[in-house]
């Protein structure tokens, strides 16, 4: 009798206050991908469009926390991915988003809908759709747990493949110094 | 802009006591800061011009050191010492009760520029807390009395230079004598013994006795001696430590108020065995009320022949006075210091002992252990060596702080018990001593038997103790944040490592401390303990290491619940946008986790 294949890796991908450049970094594992795919099926990421997570192995998030539904999306990862990765800088330390934590924030919704001419008139968007934003931007472990950090703006192909790889083979990831070297 | 003309003669005198020289740029600067001024960027300006160094490195020395001010400080500068100490004396109180009264709040200038109050770094009074300077100066034993009475004395503007003299008075209690404080020094004695020796012979009788260094680390005197005697170089140093910034630390405060003579006699002799004929003595800033007596007691030698160059022995000693870093006890931060720059410690090897005050062969010592060392000839090496254990020859003096009748300072042989300790010092009931400051170990009801010595727990000199009554995860966490405060920066494990030690154990302190934290704590230590480039960083983690250990149930059960909690209350941080959109919606809101 031979081995049945084992089983698929659930994969959930998502980008909060984030730019995007951590998921094309991903995607720059190019021919990688294939080796990837026979051994991970992806769950909620943009390269599925499914809407939410549901129970996964492995989940890699971008981008920091800024507002409400970002709480909510990371919450719903953290529920359900075994382990939980921080992407990029952003992710790990809130990034360039985090530029407005030295700003109070109700000077600045003051300033850009209120005072400043060109959008005066609008008022403060107060829409129920609209997620509200947090006083500052948050790097994931302050909202929840975060098992591993891939450093990197955005990390390189090699090292997030490093990691899924290490992962896939059941090693503890490991980045050496050249992958998170930056100068 | 030209310099006032107080300012200019200010600059004048520290560079006619100083010498316009670069290594002396620290010295300038505390000098031409008045104790209540402030270094403004044009008296920053003159001194590197005067000194012929960047401007750079003069604001770069001038923001190094925490007494040393680029911001406008109040006419009068209150710091209240914040060690454990003087926080379990009530210091919180106190100093809540002083900004009412001034109507100031703490860390800004007040009163149209009347005062600025602040807290320091323990200033080494902990057997007379809670403690305070004002304008450097230091006044202990502070009560509800004695904050009314200096509040009134600030809002009359009274110089401090006029206020009563029994505020400033320090007492020194002594509560237990042995060889070192029982002996009775005969100014000049010990160099007479030593005179009759050679160099050589001299550190044979410090070898026979087996002595050590009494500034925490025990290191063989008469090795390092001897190193720096057989370093080549056309000249030697002889550096006093005195900078004794150890929390809850006050025994060398003792021996440079009322055994001055001994030191310096240590220092000569140790300038005789290495052939140096320079000394330094590097007093904390906190200790300034000990300059005066030190400066009379070095002029009073100099008198009698005992110090100078035309002495017997030609040696002679020169005080620096420090502007309040911890990191400036640690032995080449020191030397950097003396030298006029940051404290940031060097790279060892190369040692002092070869390459360190201006690069030449030093020798840094404790000041209880020059003492130690003119012990030592007056009473002979075997006399010495009978007192301690197999490998801790000799008395230790401890500082006794924190819950016990009777705090102050005890000198015991070298194998005292702890418990022994606790007993002279009526403190039984005691559930925790810290035995060396933070940097040391916090030992249990259960290690009560252990003994002070370098073989079981060493220590500097810090004896704290802590009863029934007190929480012992906040005094890991005073620690903590001591650690955060005093870290130079100069390396990255422990600058971010010991901010963020203090971040966690505050998340724990608020209440929202899970398993997470604890296993993180104990990961910051062990990078702390590997990365670290000096023994700050090695030992900041010491205190949290030692009550996990020892006290977990304190930290446990501050712990939320939850395997993981924001360090912060999620809901409140969507309040400001709910202010501004005026919403109050379910979706405006955040629950407690999924
Ligand atoms: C952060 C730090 C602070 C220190 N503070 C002091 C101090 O205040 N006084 C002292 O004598 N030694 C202090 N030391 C130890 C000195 O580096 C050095 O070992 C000592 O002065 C040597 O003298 P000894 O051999 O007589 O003990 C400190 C060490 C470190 C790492
Ligand atoms: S880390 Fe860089 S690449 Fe990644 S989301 Fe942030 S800004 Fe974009
Ligand atoms: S360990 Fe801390 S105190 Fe020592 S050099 Fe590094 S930053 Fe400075």
């Amino acid at each position: 009798m031979s081995e049945p294949n084992p089983p698929r890796v659930r994969l959930a991908t998502t980008s909060l206050a984030g730019c995007f450049g951590c998921h094309m970094s991903f995607l720059d594992i190019d021919e990688k991908l294939f080796p990837l795919l026979e051994r991970v099926e992806f769950d909620r990421s943009p390269l599925t469009d499914i809407k939410n997570c549901g129970p996964c192995d492995v989940g890699l998030i971008e981008g920091g926390v800024c507002n409400a539904e970002n709480v909510h999306v990371l919450r719903e990862f953290r529920a359900n991915c075994k382990v939980l990765i921080a992407l990029g800088a952003c992710a790990i330390t809130g990034g360039l988003p985090a530029q407005r934590n030295h700003l109070d924030l109700g000077l600045c919704l003051q300033e850009v809908y209120l005072t400043e001419p060109s959008l005066a008139r609008g008022g403060i968007p107060n829409d129920p759709e609209l997620p509200l934003p947090l006083d500052k931007v948050y790097p994931l472990h302050e909202i929840v747990h975060i098992d591993y950090f891939i450093p990197g703006c955005p990390p390189s192909a090699e090292a997030i493949w490093k990691v899924l790889s290490d992962l896939l083979a059941g090693h503890t990831p490991y980045l050496a110094e050249p992958l998170i070297r930056y100068d | 802009m030209p310099l006032n003309t107080k300012t200019d003669a200010r600059l004048q005198s520290a560079l006619r006591q100083w010498g316009a020289h670069d290594h002396r740029l620290l010295q300038v600067l505390r000098a031409v800061q008045t104790p209540a001024g402030y270094l403004s960027a044009e008296v920053l300006a003159a001194v590197a011009d005067s000194l012929s160094v960047p401007l750079a490195q003069v604001r770069g020395v001038a923001s190094f050191y925490s007494f040393l001010s680029t911001e406008p400080v109040g006419d009068f500068r209150v710091q209240f010492s914040d060690s454990i100490t003087d926080r379990m004396d009530g210091s919180a109180a106190l100093l809540d009760k002083l900004c009412r009264l001034l109507w100031a709040e703490p860390g800004h200038v007040a009163g149209d520029g009347l005062v600025s109050v602040a807290t320091t770094s323990c200033t080494g009074l902990c057997d007379q807390g809670p403690a305070m300077l004002v304008n450097g100066r230091a006044i202990g034993r502070l009560n509800h009395a004695r904050i009314e009475r200096i509040s009134e004395l600030i809002l009359a503007r009274i110089p401090v230079d006029r206020w009563p003299a029994e505020l400033f008075e320090i007492v020194d209690i002594v509560r237990r004598r042995d060889l070192l404080l029982k002996c009775e020094l005969e100014p000049g004695a010990a160099l007479t013994v030593a005179r009759r020796l050679s160099p050589a012979e001299l550190i044979g009788v410090i070898a026979r006795a087996g002595l050590r260094g009494r500034g925490g680390a025990g290191f063989p005197s008469a090795s390092k001696w001897a190193a720096c005697a057989a370093a080549p170089g056309p000249e030697r140093y002889i550096v006093c430590n005195a900078d004794e910034g150890e929390p809850g630390t006050f025994k060398d405060r003792l021996l440079l108020s009322q055994h001055a003579d001994l030191i310096v006699e240590g220092m000569t002799l140790a300038g005789y065995a290495v052939g140096a004929s320079h000394g330094l003595l590097y007093l904390r800033a906190e200790y300034l009320f000990l300059r005066d007596g030190l400066e009379q007691t070095l002029a009073r030698r100099r008198q009698a022949g005992l110090l100078g160059a035309t002495a017997a022995i030609p040696f002679d000693v020169e005080l620096h006075v420090g502007a309040g870093s911890y990191v400036c006890g640690e032995e080449t931060a020191l030397l950097e210091s003396l030298e006029g720059r940051r404290g940031i410690p060097r790279n060892r090897p190369p040692y002092p002992v070869t390459h360190g005050y201006r690069d030449r062969p030093t020798v840094v010592d404790n000041v209880e252990t020059f003492c130690a060392a003119a012990l030592v000839l007056l009473a002979g090496a075997e006399a010495f060596r009978k007192r301690g254990t197999a490998q801790s020859q000799g008395t230790k003096l401890l500082s006794v702080a924190g819950d016990s009748p009777a705090r102050g300072i005890y000198e015991f042989p070298f194998g005292v018990t702890v418990r022994q300790v606790l007993q002279a010092a009526g403190a039984e009931d005691a559930i925790a001593v810290q035995v060396g400051g933070p940097s040391g170990t916090c030992i249990s009801v259960d290690e009560f038997d252990r003994q002070i010595s370098f073989e079981d727990l060493p220590t500097g000199g810090a004896f704290t103790i802590f009863g029934p009554t007190r929480d012992i995860f906040e005094v890991a966490r005073s620690y903590a944040h001591f650690f955060a405060h005093e870290s130079c920066g100069f390396c990255t494990p422990c600058r971010v490592g010991t901010s963020l030690l203090a971040r966690v154990v505050d998340k724990i302190h608020a209440g929202y401390g899970t398993r997470h934290e604890l296993a993180e704590l104990e990961q910051l230590i062990a990078v702390l303990g590997k990365g670290s480039h000096c023994g700050l960083g090695h030992s900041a983690g010491n205190p949290i290491r030692d009550t996990l250990l020892r006290f977990m149930p304190a930290y446990e059960r501050r712990l939320a619940s939850a395997d993981f909690a924001p360090a912060f209350n999620l809901d409140a941080a969507l309040a400001p946008a709910r202010r501004m959109t005026g919403r109050d919606d379910p979706a405006a809101h955040l629950g407690e986790g999924s």
